[in-house]
């Protein structure tokens, strides 16, 4: 693989970004680390979910399964194993559960697919409260000496390696085929790709990621339960910071986290109780007036910027 | 008997949908560097067949080979890798791509397989080959009718198929435009490739093809040399009242 200048250029200026990025705990260490915390979190979620989603057209809503995979393997491995070891375990496990589920399902439909990855979050939370029950456990303690800023720099560090997979992944055979398998199915399979197993390795990059993310966030809850860990209003909320930032771009679904986070969190301190309605409204807002979300818009004032040059 | 055994061959293959036999115990071979027109009136069952040969469908019984192996159940992908490449009645293009990634696709996931500055010259060169050079930084929906026709033939192309499969790739074309498309297609057959070609343009079936097979509701009621096929009391029946060409 060869390099050009642009590429040097960006992966230097994206290297800087992070740096600058990494700083936020030396400025501040209350209310704005928290919403960093928050804004890392939905990075990596949307972006990762929008490397799979973005060229395929599945919408998954499965982002809260993996999560809540990943929390659970720190809920339950970190009496045993050290710490650092549990972030790949819950990589790896969240990419076999987005496999599995894959393979189930990405030959089917659209409609099927999206229904099925809402059920599979909630399926495995009814497995671990029944675990639970007959253990007589209502949730767990994660105890660990790890702080919020701790927390910040791991969530910015797999942002960065969910930005660099998209980026690896966009110069190579596979992104070629799954642009290819968005655009006509039909014609990626005539041609002679492998669309379901292409879709399935793409589906475990999300599942990684969400489930890495989901065992970060793990110490800052201290105490876990199901309905926190798998709450279905997470993967809602990917699917529409995502869509509001744009999938047609790597760094689309970030442009949307940022000011949807921000927003999002003065609306709730404010409207505890209207939460889902408000997604909903802001869900239909988004469809409505930027089916293409901010991606689109920037492009097509680009766009009519050149025309009226030309 | 062919001295050389065929490219493909298709035995006792049928397809059924519902109660409707599309394509009805249909046996015929392909020989190496063979054109073979397939034609029939419309809603024969002439596309059904590519449909099955290609993977698109798979049959309700018989079996098809290349070269011998039968790729009857193989899905599409797998028939592609193994070098049968096809068009389809109705253009099929990457709307979102460039002319040249779109010729691309055929040249990185085909039966021949290429990466990097090989498959960017590849798909250039096959761009060359249809009459689109210099064109490949074109959107798709820029080009005429035949500039989509042409990049699709390229992208089947780019895959260096053993089997071309085209589906009434000169219909809808201007009498200019199908002199162009006839001489193209000219141009593949002195190349010495195989092709099944599917069309309605007798002219091109005459001037293009090496033997014919004719379906008529799925079955296929004559096989043989171009003139003598079409000058079949049958087959005269069969096309009577539905002759477009
Ligand atoms: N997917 C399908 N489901 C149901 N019926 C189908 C399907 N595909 C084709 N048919 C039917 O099978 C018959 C053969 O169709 P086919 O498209 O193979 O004909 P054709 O010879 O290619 O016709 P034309 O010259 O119009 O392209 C038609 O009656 C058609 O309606
Ligand atoms: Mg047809």
């Amino acid at each position: 693989m060869r390099l050009t200048n642009r590429d040097w250029n960006a992966l230097g200026l994206s290297a800087l970004l992070i740096a600058v990025v990494c700083c936020l705990p030396f400025l501040t260490q209350g209310y704005w680390l928290s919403i960093g915390v928050t804004i890392a979190m939905y990075a990596v979620l949307a972006t990762s979910w929008a490397l799979f989603s973005g060229p395929t057209h599945y919408i998954s809503l499965a982002t809260a399964a993996f999560f809540g995979v990943g929390t659970y393997t720190v809920g339950y491995g970190i009496e045993v194993l050290p710490y650092w070891t549990l972030l790949p375990i819950a990589g790896v496990l969240g990419a076999v559960l987005a496999a599995l589920a894959g393979l189930a399902t990405l030959r089917l439909s659209g409609v099927y697919f999206v229904i099925f990855t809402l059920g599979l979050a909630e399926f495995i939370r009814q497995i671990i409260t029944w675990v639970q029950n007959l253990t007589g456990q209502r949730g767990i303690y994660v105890l660990t000496s790890i702080t919020e800023s701790h927390i910040y720099w791991q969530l910015v560090g797999l942002a960065a390696l969910v930005f660099l997979t998209g980026w690896l992944i966009g110069r190579s055979r596979l992104g070629f085929a799954l642009r290819i398998i968005g655009d006509d199915e039909e014609v990626a399979r005539h041609s002679g790709i492998h669309t379901a197993r292409a879709k399935v390795l793409l589906f475990m990059v999300p599942g990684a990621a969400a489930a890495i993310a989901g065992a970060i966030l793990a110490p800052r809850y201290v105490y876990i339960e199901p309905m926190l860990a798998f709450t279905p209003m997470l993967s809602f909320q990917v699917v529409i910071m995502a869509l509001l930032g744009g999938t047609g771009r790597l760094w689309g679904p970030l442009v949307g986290v940022i000011p949807f986070t921000i927003i999002w969190e003065a609306i709730s301190a404010s409207f505890p109780n209207q939460t889902t309605l408000l997604l909903g409204v802001s869900f239909l807002v988004i469809v409505y007036l930027l089916p293409r979300g901010f991606v689109g818009l920037i492009e097509d004032t680009r766009h009519r910027g050149r025309e009226a040059q030309a | 008997m062919r001295a050389q055994s065929p490219v493909l061959a298709l035995r006792g293959v049928t397809k059924r949908f519902g109660g409707l036999v599309a394509v009805n115990a249909m046996d015929f071979d392909v020989a190496e560097h063979e054109v073979l027109g397939l034609i029939g009136p419309n809603g024969s069952g002439k596309s059904t067949t590519l449909n099955l040969i290609s993977g698109a469908l798979h049959p309700t019984a018989g079996t098809i080979s290349l070269r011998g192996t039968p790729i009857t159940e193989l899905p599409a992908q797998d028939i592609a890798r193994r070098g049968i490449s096809r068009t389809f009645q109705l253009v099929r293009l990457l709307p979102s791509m460039t002319v040249a990634e779109n010729v691309m696709a055929g040249a990185v996931f085909g039966h021949r397989r290429r990466w990097g500055g090989e498959a960017t010259a590849h798909a250039e060169a096959m761009l060359e080959r249809v009459g689109l050079a210099r064109r490949g930084h074109l959107r798709v929906g820029q080009l005429t009718y035949i500039d989509t026709k042409r990049v699709e033939l390229a992208r089947v192309l780019a895959s260096d198929p053993k089997v071309l499969l085209l589906d009434e790739w000169l219909a809808g074309l201007n009498p200019t435009e199908l002199e162009e498309g006839i001489a193209l297609i000219r141009s593949l057959r002195d190349e010495g490739r195989t092709v099944i070609l599917v069309e309605h343009v007798m002219d091109a079936i005459r001037s293009l093809c090496d033997r014919c097979v004719v379906m008529a509701s799925g079955t296929k009621i004559a096989e043989g040399g171009v003139s003598d096929v079409l000058s079949d009391p049958e087959v005269i029946r069969a096309y009577l009242g539905d002759e477009d060409a």
